[in-house]
């Protein structure tokens, strides 16, 4: 990140010239947006779309939006929805096949170039986005889809206002404020009946925009009213969750009796999984026609929570609910070291709400530690 | 591929028909099924007579009399696969409720003469009398499943009809979770998959129709919506529904008295 970086001030009509420009630079661009009583994300042309004076309360297995006493455009956490739909979508084809008479041919689906404007991407997402970079783009093997859709992206980050019920980015080191890999990076200020927002850029793509809105340069009042915004949200976190040793916890507490008892409680239904920002795990499947003409291979959203997951030869590794529930956490928080070189988990609390039935990670973590002698 | 067609036969014992109704249902696909496998038997849309053996048989409808009982010995007999398909085929369906009642008191109630109706007192699924080759689920089966069984069939590979719950149908097709933000209980988690989340699409909770996933966890999800105001009366009735005869939805309906 370029360290010369501008600040500047725009109204809340700048974000609808900001919204205005990306799209006529081709991106589509897509943002928080009120649906099924819940913020999504979702494509959006103005500015109006985005959930004013919203907000949502958050605990385990509970979500429920709320009106806010100000129009704040971005008084809310992060909701059922990450980013990684759109740049893992649930489904892929990878590839199609069909036969003639006397040849087969088989055709890789290429790389859909859709051009993503992700419009609103909090600290803790920026980190999971990192995150599914190293998975995609920094192994052996490169992934032609997620690489097309990944370096086309814009991204529009914002610096979080208030901290959700289950938020813990704090503890995991990923927020609430940006610090990189973001074009553009907002910070909603809404006071003294003013609304305004600072705008830093990140990279040249973002200066490059920022060049064409109409702005006013963020006096030292407005960076360090800017400043104090996240230092209020930090300071009220939902959760947290000792991180530094967790690794190191979780590997010599393989076999604790706290796995039978979440297992109790967990449905393994794979809800954690869909929704974490990070969890890219896959399934491969086939179609194929009922003529026997065509065929189709394409890769879906999996779980290691499914059965199927597991599943060699004679049956499933993982069978229990309790090694499913261990194999999860454990990847997330310990194995990811190992096998990325980071934790596997940015404190987005999306796993906590989204569980039907509660179960919170960061318990979990307090549970398993508080257990050994201190 | 110019090797002859399979012989396909459809074959219904106690249902609505429903799910045979799927196969015609297809419209767009049911050329390319015509033209995949030789419909030999199928009385809801054709005429034809039993003849010899059939290299699969779909099997709608639980077994409900003595004559069913034996029937279906019959069709195993002449077929290579027998798949069943529905949740009284694969579970009992709606009609196993009578395993749980007093029958002789059900046809006095409802005959003029119950002396004329002979009816075993249970509902049972196909795989309590036959070996079973595969169960698709649903109340209704989804059509598109069923050409998916079908295609895989005439391919000889295995059909892409996952276990895992209801849930990840959600999840891949965008859905806000109705029971974390609406309050609303949800058999969801605790159902097979395969309707494409039906019902949480239009802001209800699951009902169950495709029966248990593969790894139910029915005590936690009851808790939880016993959490969101359902009694244990509620309770009682979520579980007995089309699969109230699945051996995990059985098991937890009568936990609830």
């Amino acid at each position: 990140m370029a360290t010369d970086h501008v600040s500047v001030t725009i109204e809340k009509q700048g974000l609808q010239s900001l919204i205005d420009i990306l799209a006529k630079r081709g991106y589509r661009v897509v943002g928080p947006t009120l649906r099924d009583q819940a913020i999504v994300y979702d494509d959006i042309a103005r500015v109006d779309e985005l959930p004013a004076g919203w907000t949502d309360e958050q605990d385990g297995g509970t979500y429920r939006l709320q009106r806010r006493d100000d129009g704040a455009l971005f008084g809310y956490t992060v909701g059922p929805h990450s980013w990684k739909r759109f740049l893992h979508p649930p489904i892929q084809q990878l590839w199609k096949a069909a036969r003639s008479a006397d040849a087969a041919t088989v055709e890789a689906t290429p790389a859909e170039p859709e051009r993503f404007a992700l419009f609103g991407v909090r600290a803790c997402e920026l980190h999971a986005i990192a995150i599914q970079d190293k998975v995609f783009l920094h192994g052996p093997y490169v992934d032609s889809h997620y690489k097309a859709r990944r370096d086309n992206a814009f991204i529009v980050a914002v610096n979080c206002g208030k901290a959700g019920g289950t938020c813990f980015c704090v503890s995991m080191n990923t927020g609430p404020r940006v610090s990189n890999g973001y074009d553009l990076a907002l910070t909603e200020l809404v006071e003294g009946g003013k609304h305004r927002f600072v705008v830093e850029a990140g990279s040249d793509k973002g200066r490059d925009v920022l060049a064409g809105l109409p702005k006013q340069p963020a006096s030292s009042g407005d960076l360090d009213a800017a400043k104090k915004v996240t230092e209020k949200t930090a300071a009220s976190m939902g959760r947290s969750m000792k991180a530094d040793d967790v690794r190191e916890l979780l590997a010599r507490n393989l076999e604790h009796k706290r796995w039978d008892e979440v297992a109790e409680r967990c449905l393994s239904c794979a809800n954690c999984t869909m929704v974490c920002p990070t969890c890219f795990c896959v399934s491969v499947e086939e179609a194929s026609d009922l003529a026997g003409v065509e065929s189709s291979r394409s890769r879906r959203w999996d779980s290691c929570f499914t059965m199927d997951y597991s599943y060699v030869h004679g049956g499933s590794v993982r069978s229990t609910t309790r090694a499913r529930y261990r194999q999860w956490m454990t990847h997330k928080l310990s194995t990811w070291w190992d096998q990325f070189g980071t934790s596997g988990c940015v404190g987005c609390g999306r796993c906590i709400t989204w569980c039907p039935v509660g179960i919170d990670i960061t318990e979990e973590v307090a549970a398993i530690r508080s257990s050994e002698p201190q | 591929m110019a090797a002859k067609k399979p012989r396909l036969a459809v074959w219904k014992f106690a249902s609505c028909d429903g799910c045979q109704l799927s196969l015609l249902d297809c419209e767009d696909e049911l050329l390319a099924v015509a033209g995949a496998v030789d419909i030999a038997y199928f009385p809801e849309a054709t005429r034809g007579e039993i003849s010899g053996k059939y290299d699969v048989s779909l099997v709608e409808g639980s077994v409900t009399t003595a004559h069913d009982a034996e029937r279906i010995l019959d069709v195993r007999a002449r077929s290579r696969v027998v798949i069943t398909i529905g949740a009284c085929a694969t579970a009992g369906g709606i009609q196993a409720l009578k395993n749980f009642a007093d029958v002789k008191e059900f046809t006095a109630a409802v005959y003029a003469h119950p002396e004329y109706i002979h009816t075993l007192a249970t509902s049972t699924a196909i795989s309590a009398h036959i070996k079973v080759d595969f169960e698709l689920r649903g109340c209704p089966i989804n059509k598109m499943q069923l050409v998916e069984v079908v295609s895989a069939f005439v391919a000889g590979r295995k059909p892409v009809t996952p276990a895992h719950s209801v849930c990840i149908e959600c999840k891949l097709k965008n859905n806000v979770c109705v029971m974390v933000a609406h309050a609303k209980p949800c058999l969801g988690p605790v159902t097979h998959a395969g309707c494409g989340a039906l019902c949480p699409s239009y802001d209800r909770g699951c009902y169950g129709c495709f029966g248990p996933m593969e790894t139910p966890n029915t005590v936690s999800l009851s808790r939880q919506m016993a959490h969101l105001g359902m009694s244990r009366a509620d309770l009682k009735r979520v579980y007995s529904t089309f699969n109230v005869n699945a051996e995990e939805f059985r098991k937890e309906r009568e936990r609830h008295g």
